[in-house]
């Protein structure tokens, strides 16, 4: 048995093949034994396309390390392929001389050709031969295993994933056991199922163990991580927390108004799950309605949340305007997709971050934030909401699908470590009688008063208000007046977060800048370049509007600014407009997918080498 | 317990209707209405909420003195399902016209009577598009000449109590502008109905579709070709109340009281509470000159309401809850410990 560091496995099959779930499970394993990890599902955007066809390969990545781990992993020293299609799809993500598990019974000479192979030799054609190619015939042995249990042939089929993943076990060095409670919890209802399934995880276990189809078993030990709880947490549900942290931290019930999207749909989910916690959510007709019912409830006196991908916010975007007008708190985010229009929907993308800005009619500033890492979600979506309730404004937290469907372990906080969150709240009269658009001095935030509480009854409403009073008015002066109220009271939030930092050295020669879910990439390609000895730093944004304080000092800095974003350019744009005396570089990726620590790492040295 | 006067629902707002737009009438209406609501209902001043959306109906929110929020085109219905939920225990109001229930905010409103979420919906009825000053809407009969169909509209109208029984509406009430007592009556209904309780208001603008409903709300007429309808009363109409309604087959039929052997008891009794919405889908439907337009609470059914069901399903998770608390919940399912 040999050491070894770190390890990426991807688990590929056909959408329907439990790929998924057997990532999701040994990654599980993994981080119970004490790894660190990282995860990332890479599927269809079809629920069940054609078997065996290259629109139907789902994939899951799983990152585990005896380091911290901040990606889900670029190339793959392990891919279980369950037919040729996945095999094909995949091969770019093989690292040179990687082990290719392979359903042996898959390879059969139609499956092959309609994979789109012109010989019937995949490896070859691949050009995979020196590989170590493992062909295990997955779908027999699973058969064979199960000919016992009186199962029909497609419950039997469906047991395959577990034959891998327990073939996958032995050649890490894992144990069964989680999986195999986790499998009995799942088909308590059924327990024929579960104990077929385990059954097919002991013989592939078994058979891996037995016929040495491995030349050398690896384990990965634990890592040294920071004393504490740990838990697995993906994105969606980690933002999906963090708004309830800020509800139980507020006072304020959690009420969310959504229509489901992808790759944003998770978060509802989870949400509706926790009417334990009182979180109220409303499955409503439209986008808009998801945004409108949110803001009745802010209205009302709620925390109110509204979820959605980048299509869903093009449809709020008037709705978003009304919540500034009205300078109410609420929370919008977007888990960010490939676009425009329907776009991809189930890749990742940065590209909303111009429509998030600006995507509203008249002068319309509001809050940008964006979350950094799958656990980084619950930090973000606490701190949006706030925002939101103590500066009395819409926050857009903007995610995307890499960080929300990516999973990691995480040490668990305590909530004595949060503040508490102090909105504005007026439940009685005031001396003198409540005036809706008198604001607080520091902040510029207006008072929230609920209806229910006498003396404060008061209208709000999308027409220009009069500054004060807040009744109605189409006064000229008071519009500008308005216009800019409005937008210091955004830009005042500067005042209340973390200035910017950075990190490595304060100066040197290349500052790589980057914002929201590529931070894992990107710091792992800096740590990478500082290693051997170059003089890289990183600034990393989670606050885009407004902007940090201490920006134009980093800068400064450096002898070369490099924005790279998965979009084409847009934060260096926004970055141009803010700090126009810098020049910056770009590394843009528009593909749907990650970046790649070594394409980073790359690009860096080219950099480094051109200056 | 406070008596209120319509005087306390006034704010100090300048209305700024045209003179003579049916809009004052229906002012007039609520904030009589409002102080029998608060007392029927035991509601004090501050837990009124109106609630709007764009278009000249939709400024009443500034000329009423409770909690208001003018809202943006078409989603009055889903902010103010939002402040519902929120606070179930505010009577919850929703000012809007045809255009903007049943064109631009359509979904909303349709999906709002389905999940019965308890809010009284006011729907001022012109039949035109006065905001913009004088386009066809949705209600704007066939062949109607606007500025936007100069030789007359080629689209067929809602009619809106018919999309409100279609969406399994369980409140509709039809009321006429200038009746402020009968559009009193239909309100305070309203209010007490648990549910989406939808009240059209035919409303008359008189700048750019005046005399819309003339042909039978003319006092001339009015009395022979519309009918008020009020539960567990015979459905008799007519200046000499010699008119009513009878079943013939399938169909509604005008009948005379005195002739060909009808006498009262064969009149058929309005019954607003029966589930089946039958006989309610013919009431909405009788149009004029043939049948009397029907007036009054038409429908009014008890069912569940959507903000009850919000809060049952709350309490009943939380009576067998595990989890309390955030701590709880980050330390709940499988985690492990680094030591």
């Amino acid at each position: 048995m040999q050491q070894t560091n770190d390890v990426v496995i991807r688990f590929s099959g056909d959408s329907g093949d439990g790929m998924q779930l057997t990532g999701t499970l040994f990654s599980d394993t993994s981080a119970l034994g004490g790894n660190s990890i990282a995860t990332f599902p890479d599927y269809p955007a079809e629920i069940r396309a054609p078997q065996g066809t290259l629109a139907g390969v789902s994939g899951f990545q799983v990152h585990i390390g005896s380091e911290k781990v901040l990606t889900s992993g670029d190339y793959c020293d392990l891919l279980v392929a369950m037919n040729p299609v996945a095999l094909r799809a995949n091969r770019k993500w093989l690292k040179k001389g990687a082990t290719v598990i392979v359903d042996a019974d898959s390879l059969t000479e139609a499956a092959v050709k309609k994979a789109g192979f012109q010989t019937l030799d995949p490896f070859a054609e691949l050009e995979i031969t020196d590989y170590n190619i493992v062909r295990a015939p997955i779908s027999s042995m699973t058969k064979e295993a199960l000919a016992e249990t009186g199962l029909d042939l497609k419950a039997v089929n469906k047991c395959k994933n577990m034959f891998a993943l327990g073939v996958c076990f032995c050649l890490y060095d894992m144990p069964l056991d989680h999986t195999e409670n986790y499998l009995r919890r799942k088909f308590a209802k059924k327990p024929a199922v579960a104990e077929a399934n385990v059954l097919a995880l002991k013989a592939g276990y078994n058979y891996a163990s037995n016929t040495h189809i491995f030349a050398t078993t690896y384990q990965v030990p634990a890592a040294q991580l920071p004393k504490g709880t740990y838990r697995t947490i993906s994105g969606n549900v980690a933002t999906a927390w963090g708004l309830m942290a800020a509800s139980e931290k507020s006072g304020r019930p959690l009420f969310c108004g959504s229509y489901p999207i992808t790759p944003a749909t998770a978060i509802l989910e989870e949400l509706a799950k926790r009417k334990d916690l009182g979180v109220k959510t409303l499955q409503v007709e439209d986008e808009i309605a998801g945004i409108c019912t949110a803001i009745g409830a802010s209205f009302a006196g709620d925390m109110a949340v509204t979820t959605t991908s980048g299509p869903g916010l093009s449809l709020k975007s008037e709705a978003l305007g009304l919540a500034v007008m009205t300078e109410l708190p609420l929370v919008v985010v977007d888990v960010q997709r490939g676009g425009p229009s329907t776009g991809l929907p189930t890749k990742t993308e940065q590209a909303d971050l111009y429509q998030a800005l600006w995507g509203r009619n008249g002068e319309c500033p509001l809050v940008v934030m964006a979350a950094c890492t799958p656990s980084g979600c619950f930090d973000a979506a606490f701190q949006a909401a706030k925002i939101a309730m103590e500066h009395m404004t819409p926050v857009i937290l903007l995610s995307d699908g890499y960080i929300a469907n990516g999973s990691e372990a995480w040490r668990i906080p305590s909530m004595n470590d949060y503040p508490t969150i102090d909105p504005p709240v007026v439940t009685e009269r005031p001396e003198g009688g409540f005036l809706p658009y008198v604001r607080d001095e520091k902040r510029l935030a207006r008072s929230w008063a609920l209806p229910g509480s006498p003396g404060c009854e008061h209208r709000l409403g999308g027409l220009e208000k009069l500054d004060g009073a807040g009744t109605l008015s189409h006064d000229p002066q008071n519009h500008q007046r308005m216009v800019e109220l409005r937008a210091t009271k955004v830009a005042r939030v500067a005042d209340f977060i973390p200035e910017q930092e950075v990190y490595g050295d304060p100066s040197g020669d290349l500052l790589v800048v980057g914002w929201g879910g590529t931070y894992g990439q990107l710091r792992t390609a800096v740590d990478a370049l500082r290693a051997e000895g170059h003089s890289v730093s990183y600034c990393h944004f989670s606050y885009i509007n407004p902007l940090p304080h201490g920006v134009e000092k980093i800068f400064s800095q450096f002898k070369t600014i490099a924005v790279c974003e998965l979009n084409a350019g847009q934060f260096a744009d926004y970055l141009r407009m803010n700090f126009q005396q810098f020049d910056y570089l770009q590394y843009n990726k528009v593909q749907g997918q990650p970046f790649t620590v070594l394409e980073l790492t790359d690009r860096f040295r080219t950099w480094l080498k051109n200056e | 317990m406070i008596r209120y006067t319509p005087q306390d629902f006034k704010s100090d707002q300048e209305v700024k209707w045209c003179p003579g737009c049916g809009n004052h009438f229906i002012l007039n209406a609520v904030t009589k209405a409002l102080p029998e609501v608060a007392e029927a209902l035991n509601y004090q001043h501050q837990r009124f909420a109106f609630v709007s959306g764009i278009g000249c109906s939709s400024r009443f929110p500034y000329y009423v003195h409770t909690y208001g929020f003018h809202g943006i085109h078409g989603r009055a219905a889903a902010i103010a399902t939002g402040v519902k939920v929120a606070n179930p225990t505010l009577s919850v109001w929703e000012v809007t016209g045809d255009g903007d229930a049943l064109a631009i905010g359509g979904n909303h409103f349709i999906h709002a009577i389905r999940r019965n979420i308890d809010i009284n919906i006011m729907l001022f009825n012109n039949q035109i598009y006065g905001l913009t000053k004088g386009q066809y809407s949705p209600t704007s009969p066939l062949g109607k000449i606007t500025k936007t169909s100069p030789y007359g509209t080629v689209e067929h109208p809602f009619s809106p109590g018919e999309i409100v029984l279609g969406a399994r509406g369980t409140f509709f009430a039809r009321t006429v502008d200038v009746d402020v007592n009968l559009t009193k009556e239909c309100l305070v209904a309203a209010a007490k109905n648990d549910g989406a309780s939808v009240v059209e208001i035919l409303q008359n603008c008189v700048i750019f579709n005046d005399k819309a409903y003339d042909a039978f709300l003319n006092k001339e007429v009015r009395e022979e070709s519309t009918i008020v309808l009020r539960h567990g009363e015979p459905m008799i109409f007519g200046k000499n109340r010699d008119k009513g309604l009878v079943l013939d087959g399938l169909k509604l039929k005008v009948v005379k009281i005195g002739e060909n052997g009808i006498t009262r008891s064969d009149i058929l009794v309005h019954d607003a509470h029966e589930p089946n919405p039958g006989i309610h889908m013919m009431l909405v439907n009788m149009k004029a000159p043939e049948m009397p337009v029907a007036l009054g609470v038409i429908r009014a059914v008890q069912d569940h309401t959507y903000d009850d069901q919000v809060r049952d399903q709350l309490i009943a998770v939380r009576m067998r809850a595990k989890i309390f608390n955030m701590d709880q919940l980050l330390h709940s399912g499988e985690t492990w410990e680094v030591k």
